[in-house]
């Protein structure tokens, strides 16, 4: 069980809470690692909010319901209030700064700042900040390893915008050394 | 072929061109219309067809007809739309047709919503549609299980000549997992060899594919036909697997798809805690594993069986009947897309076994 590794993506459609999901799977999955990755498809969709679950593990995958994940890496307010509460004890909880200004309240988790936006926008693109958070949580959990992160970007980015992998890299980078200063404080 | 990140519904586009399968016939609903929209661009590479049809009653009709020249053809639906299709089910049936239907299952009665369910159990084992009819009906619990599933369905259709049934709640269409796919692609069937299949009565005579018998004792012979295949595939076509079963176990857990991984989870974390407790998980739903069980449940070291479902209880009834209620049964279930989760599981389990040490202390 200790293996096991659970995170939710949650924010607005748009903000590419999907996509992040998805790259964390494939990369988990290159790996050698099992993996499921969960969108949520019901009614909240419509509302506009958009969230996925992914889970990686060294061995079989039991229930892809996570009702308490241990980490979160949460793009907007209404995703904060629906699963700050939700997080495990002891877990970790990543919140885009940017964009949400009041943090979860609680002391039994790790909570994170990440201004994901700003950083997007200083390296070049609004759009990366889905990476940005990425790279932070990656960093600071070592789920995957940025090697294998990088390659499955490039693989799904295709040769085509290779001007849009170099900021993508840049969001990496400066969502990685965010994430590494949680994982050096333990 | 390397292992894929695929969609369950994608991937059970991708298995019925794995399996040779090319026609395929829908109407798009929540939450299963990625397989159309995989098949609409995929089809056409592998020179395969997908017409969608105006309404769920055309899509029945439709295999109806395209099942009896012998191709291998197939539909993806959610609840709603399966129910619509209960008369040509019906008919398929009745006329020993081999046809695949997928339902990925929503909350119903009604129009329900579009959350993940089981609550189709009852349609899919008992028939939706009339008559003295079965379908062979499988249920899935990951994506690959789904893939291999629905490759096998084609061929388990066409040695029985009957219609066979996949059905996984909304999540085992929704979830991405790793999944592999055959390397080698079987070919589209070639019905000319059939002696059944309407191929053109050309050089020979006319044959006729049809569920109407207005003499009583030729309905009657078409029913004991049916029934000798379904006696033959009750024999043969038996799938189920144990998950931490031993002598240790006080609690058999009953449950199916995507269910039974919620229970594994729970059973882990129980294991933890030095609860043993066992899973049966049904993966053929008709034919159900009766004898296997029966054993199971007769087991000595086996206080009680805990049945739980996406639904207010429905396999529970079918668990009750092969155990012969030999042991205690208890049902735990949520509805409506709401999906019990391994802590409610487990409070189950606590609950039990609480009951039985009280009852111990009385006798």
């Amino acid at each position: 069980m200790a293996t096991q590794k659970e995170v939710v993506f949650a924010g607005f459609g748009g903000q590419g809470v999907m996509t992040a999901g998805q790259l964390l799977a494939y990369t988990a999955m290159e790996e050698g690692k099992q993996v499921i990755w969960i969108p949520s498809y019901g009614p909240e969709m419509r509302g506009g909010t958009a969230n996925c679950t992914v889970v990686v593990s060294d061995n079989r995958i039991g229930s892809p319901v996570i009702n308490t994940p241990q980490s979160a890496c949460i793009f907007n307010r209404p995703s904060l209030d629906r699963f700050g509460a939700t997080i495990k004890k002891g877990g970790l909880l990543l919140i885009n700064s940017s964009l949400i200004d009041i943090t979860s309240e609680r002391d039994d988790i790790t909570e994170v700042l990440v201004p994901c936006n700003d950083i997007a926008s200083k390296v070049g693109s609004a759009r990366v900040a889905n990476m940005v958070m990425l790279a932070a949580y990656v960093a600071a959990t070592d789920i995957v390893s940025f090697k294998t992160l990088k390659k499955m970007l490039t693989e799904k980015l295709g040769s085509r915008k290779k001007e849009l992998l170099e900021i993508n890299y840049k969001a990496f980078d400066e969502g990685r050394k965010l994430g590494k200063k949680i994982a050096d404080k333990g | 072929m390397a292992k894929k990140l695929m969609k369950g519904n994608e991937a059970l586009g991708e298995a019925a061109i794995a399996a040779g399968a090319l026609n395929y016939f829908a109407y798009p609903i929540t939450p299963q219309s990625e397989v159309a929209e995989y098949l609409c661009w995929r089809l056409p590479q592998v020179g395969g067809n997908f017409v969608q049809a105006e309404s769920e009653v055309a899509v029945g009709n439709m295999l109806f007809g395209a099942a009896a020249t012998g191709k291998r053809i197939f539909t993806t639906s959610s609840s709603p739309g399966i129910s619509l299709m209960q008369e040509a089910i019906s008919y398929m049936a009745g006329a020993h047709l081999p046809v695949v239907l997928i339902n990925i299952m929503r909350g119903g009665p009604g129009l329900g919503g579009i959350l993940p369910a089981q609550s189709d159990y009852f349609q899919a084992v008992k028939g939706g549609g009339h008559g003295d009819y079965r379908l062979v009906v499988l249920a899935p619990a990951s994506v690959q299980e789904a893939v291999d599933l629905m490759i096998e369905s084609f061929d388990i259709a066409e040695r029985y000549l009957t219609p066979v049934m996949i059905i996984g709640d909304g999540m085992i269409g929704q979830m991405m997992e790793s999944v592999e796919f055959p390397k080698k692609y079987r070919q589209q069937n070639d019905p000319s060899k059939s002696d059944w299949a309407l191929t053109g009565a050309k050089g020979r005579s006319a044959r006729v594919v049809k569920s109407l018998f207005l003499d009583g004792k030729k309905l009657e012979d078409n029913c004991l036909k049916l029934e000798a295949k379904y006696v033959e595939i009750r024999k043969n076509e038996v799938k189920y697997e144990l998950y931490k079963v031993s002598n240790k176990n006080k609690v058999l857990i009953t449950a199916y798809g995507t269910m039974a991984r919620i229970c594994q989870t729970a059973i882990d974390e129980l294991e933890e805690e030095k609860i043993s407790v066992g899973l049966m998980r049904p993966i053929s739903l008709y034919p159900f594993p009766e004898k296997e069980m029966f054993k199971e449940a007769n087991k000595p070291n086996i206080l009680a069986i805990l049945d739980i479902e996406m639904s207010t209880g429905q396999m529970v009834e079918d668990v009750e009947r092969v155990t012969k209620s030999i042991k205690p049964i208890e049902f735990f279930g949520h509805t409506g897309g709401i999906v019990p989760t391994p802590e409610e599981v487990k409070d189950k389990v606590y609950e039990m076994l609480k009951k039985f040490k009280k009852d111990k202390k009385k006798s």
